[in-house]
C-alpha cells in the first residue's frame, strides 16, 4: 500500500500539490486522472522521489520513503516518468538490462539475464534488442522504456502516461500487459492517463485530481458519471455502457 | 547471435588495438637521430641509441598513447554527465580553467614541485567545469548546441583573465610554453605524471555501467537506486585531474575529447563498459597519427602536434555536426 500524507509541493508562488493524503492499495491498476496542470505528474513523482515534497509524507507498506537508501527503495518501486530523451547511446538490450541494475549492481547474473529476456519477450521487443534507440519510433522506444521498468521487478511500478506515443493496437497491448502484470505477477501499477476510456476499461481505481487536490478517489463505476466528470474536467461527458464498460463520449 | 555479436566486436577491437602498436613502433623509429637497430642490439659504443631510445622516443610514445586515451575518455564522462555531445574539456572551459590554476602557481609558487602544480590546477579545472554544469542547469536549452556555446564562451573568459595576468607578470611566453600541446619536450622524468591519467582511465572503467546510467539522466539514476550527486562528482574529478595532468605535462591537446567518443559513439554507441576500450584505442591511435604526421610533414622540423590535431580535428568535428544535424532534422 501507498500512503501519502499531506504531501505539498510549490514551485516559487504556485502550490501544484496542495495538501494530498491518499492511500493506494496494494494490488490492480490505479489511473490518475485529472486536466493539465492538476498535480498528476508532480504526485507521481514525489511517490517515487525523483521530487522532494515542501510538506507530507509517503509510506511504502507502511515504511517512511524519505528514511530508504536510494537502492533499497529502487528495489521496491520503479518510476517511469513522461518524457524521455536520451543523449546516450543505448541498445535495446542494455538498456532493459539497466534496469536489472539495483538488483545486479551491474554484474547481471544469469537469473537477470532471464528477467531481461522476459521482459523483452512480454513487450515484444526481441527482433529490435540490437537496435539503437535512436533508430527506432516514439512508440517503440516507449515499449523499450516499459521493458526496462518492469525488469526492474518491483512490487510497485509508477507510469506517467505510458501510452502517449503509442498507436491504438499498442496502447491496448500495453494496458493488457498491464492487467497481466498485475493478475500473474501481483504487482501494483500506478499509472497516470490523459484517456480517461482507457482508464474505465483497463484500471481497477481511478484517482482524479484537479487544482493540485485529490477529488476523486474510488471504482471505476462511480468516477465514470457524468456527475463525477463534469467536476473534475469542466466538460460534459456522456457515458454509456459498452460491453460492460463505461464508456464516456466527450466530443461535443 | 549475441556472443557472435560480441566476438565480431573483440576481433575489431583487438586488430584496432594491433594496429595501433604498429603505429607506436613506427614512432619510436621516427626522429631526427638515427636510430639503428642493429647497434641496440649489439650495444657497445652505440650507446648513445639506448639513450635516445629509452630517454626519448619511448617515453613520447608513452605519452602520446595515454593523452589520448585519457583525453578521450574525459571527453566521454563530460558528454555523459552534461548530456550533450558537444562537451568535452576544450569546449567546456576545463582546460582553459586548468591554465589558469597553471598561471597562478606560476605567480604564486614558481618553485612548486610539478605534482603540487597539477594538484592545483585540477582544482581550478574541478571549480571551472563544476560551475558549467551549474550554469547548464539553470538556462533552459532550447538547442542541444547552446551548452558548448556557454562552455566556449565561459573558457573565453577564464582565458582572457588568465591572458591580462599573465601580460601583467610578465609570463605570456612561460604560460604558453606550459599550455601549448607539443609532446617534443617530453622526456624520461618528465611525463611520468601522466600515467595518473592512465589510472583514473581505469577507474571510469570499473565504475563505467553508473557513467552510462548517469548519462540516462537524473531520473533513471534515480529510478536505479544511484546516487546521482556522486557519480557527478566522481566524473568530474576524474575530468579534472586527468585534463589538469595532460595541460601540466603535454600541454592543452584539443579536439580529442570531443572527437574522439562521437565517432566511437556512432560506431559501437554509448554503453560506457563497451565504449571506453575503442575510445582508448582510437584517442591513442588518433593523437599517434597526428604526432607522427607534425614529425615527419616538415621533417627534420616539427609541426606541434596541436596544430595538426585542431586542423585533423576540426575537419572530423564538422563532418560530424552536419552528418548528427542531418538526423536529427
Amino acid at each position: 500500500m501507498i500512503t501519502a500524507r499531506n504531501l505539498t509541493k510549490r514551485y516559487g508562488q504556485t502550490v501544484v500539490l496542495d495538501d494530498v493524503s491518499v492511500e493506494i492499495p496494494r494490488g490492480g491498476i490505479t489511473a490518475m486522472i485529472g486536466p493539465n496542470g492538476a498535480g498528476k505528474s508532480t504526485l507521481l513523482s514525489l511517490v517515487g522521489r525523483l521530487l522532494k515534497a515542501d510538506g507530507g509524507t509517503v509510506e511504502i507498506d507502511g515504511v517512511p520513503t524519505n528514511g530508504m537508501k536510494q537502492s533499497e527503495f529502487a528495489k521496491k518501486v520503479a518510476i517511469l516518468r513522461q518524457d524521455n530523451h536520451l543523449a546516450v547511446r543505448l541498445t535495446v538490450e542494455d538498456l532493459v538490462t539497466f534496469g536489472r541494475y539495483p538488483h545486479s549492481q551491474g554484474r547481471p547474473t544469469v537469473q537477470d539475464r532471464g528477467h531481461v529476456e522476459a521482459a523483452l519477450d512480454y513487450l515484444e521487443l526481441q527482433d529490435l534488442r540490437h537496435r539503437f534507440l535512436d533508430e527506432l519510433s516514439g512508440g517503440q522506444r516507449q515499449r523499450a522504456f516499459v521493458a526496462m521498468v518492469l525488469c526492474q521487478d518491483t512490487d510497485y511500478v509508477l507510469l506517467d502516461e505510458p501510452l502517449a506515443s503509442l498507436d491504438m493496437r499498442h496502447a491496448v497491448a500495453m494496458m493488457k500487459r498491464m492487467r497481466g502484470v498485475t493478475e500473474d505477477l501481483g504487482k501494483t501499477v500506478v499509472i497516470v492517463l490523459h484517456d480517461i476510456n482507457f482508464a474505465a476499461s483497463y484500471a481497477d481505481t481511478i484517482v482524479a485530481m484537479r487544482d493540485g487536490r485529490v477529488v476523486q478517489h474510488a471504482v471505476v463505476d462511480e468516477v465514470m458519471t457524468p456527475e463525477a466528470l463534469r467536476a473534475i474536467y469542466d466538460v460534459d461527458v456522456h457515458v454509456e455502457q459498452i460491453g460492460g464498460k463505461p464508456i464516456g463520449v466527450y466530443y461535443t | 547471435m549475441k556472443s557472435g555479436e560480441s566476438k565480431r566486436h573483440g576481433v575489431l577491437l583487438a586488430a584496432a588495438a594491433v594496429l595501433v602498436l604498429a603505429l607506436a613502433v613506427v614512432s619510436v623509429a621516427v626522429g631526427v637521430f638515427d636510430l639503428s637497430w642493429q647497434g641496440l642490439v649489439e650495444g657497445g659504443e652505440e650507446r648513445l641509441n639506448a639513450l635516445v631510445l629509452l630517454a626519448s622516443r619511448v617515453p613520447r610514445t608513452i605519452a602520446v598513447l595515454l593523452v589520448g586515451m585519457s583525453m578521450g575518455v574525459a571527453g566521454l564522462l563530460m558528454q555523459l554527465l552534461s548530456r550533450n555531445r558537444f562537451v568535452s574539456p576544450s569546449t567546456a572551459g576545463t582546460v582553459e580553467s586548468a591554465s589558469f590554476g597553471i598561471l597562478i602557481t606560476m605567480v604564486f609558487t614558481p618553485n612548486a614541485p610539478v605534482m603540487v602544480k597539477m594538484l592545483i590546477a585540477a582544482a581550478f579545472a574541478l571549480a571551472g567545469t563544476a560551475l558549467l554544469m551549474l550554469i547548464i542547469r539553470r538556462t533552459p536549452l532550447r538547442s542541444p548546441l547552446v551548452v558548448p556555446l556557454i562552455g566556449l564562451m565561459l573558457g573565453g573568459v577564464i582565458g582572457a583573465a588568465t591572458t591580462f595576468i599573465a601580460y601583467r607578470y610578465n609570463l605570456l611566453q612561460s604560460l604558453a610554453s606550459w599550455t601549448t600541446g607539443d609532446f617534443s619536450r617530453v622526456l624520461r622524468g618528465r611525463y611520468e605524471l601522466l600515467w595518473v591519467s592512465g589510472g583514473l582511465t581505469a577507474i571510469a572503467y570499473f565504475a563505467a555501467d553508473r557513467f552510462t546510467v548517469a548519462g540516462m539522466g537524473e531520473s533513471f539514476t534515480k529510478n536505479l537506486g544511484i546516487d546521482y550527486r556522486k557519480v557527478m562528482i566522481l566524473g568530474l574529478v576524474i575530468v579534472s585531474l586527468v585534463t589538469a595532468v595532460n595541460v601540466v605535462t603535454v600541454g592543452a591537446v584539443p579536439f580529442i575529447g570531443l572527437v574522439v567518443p562521437n565517432v566511437v559513439s556512432l560506431l559501437v554507441g554509448d554503453n560506457v563498459r563497451r565504449a571506453i576500450p575503442w575510445i582508448a584505442v582510437f584517442g591513442a591511435g588518433f593523437v599517434l597519427a597526428c604526432d607522427l604526421l607534425g614529425r615527419t610533414l616538415r621533417y627534420p622540423y616539427e609541426v606541434p602536434v596541436g596544430t595538426v590535431i585542431g586542423v585533423v580535428g576540426a575537419a572530423l568535428f564538422l563532418f560530424l555536426l552536419l552528418r548528427r544535424s542531418s538526423r536529427v532534422g
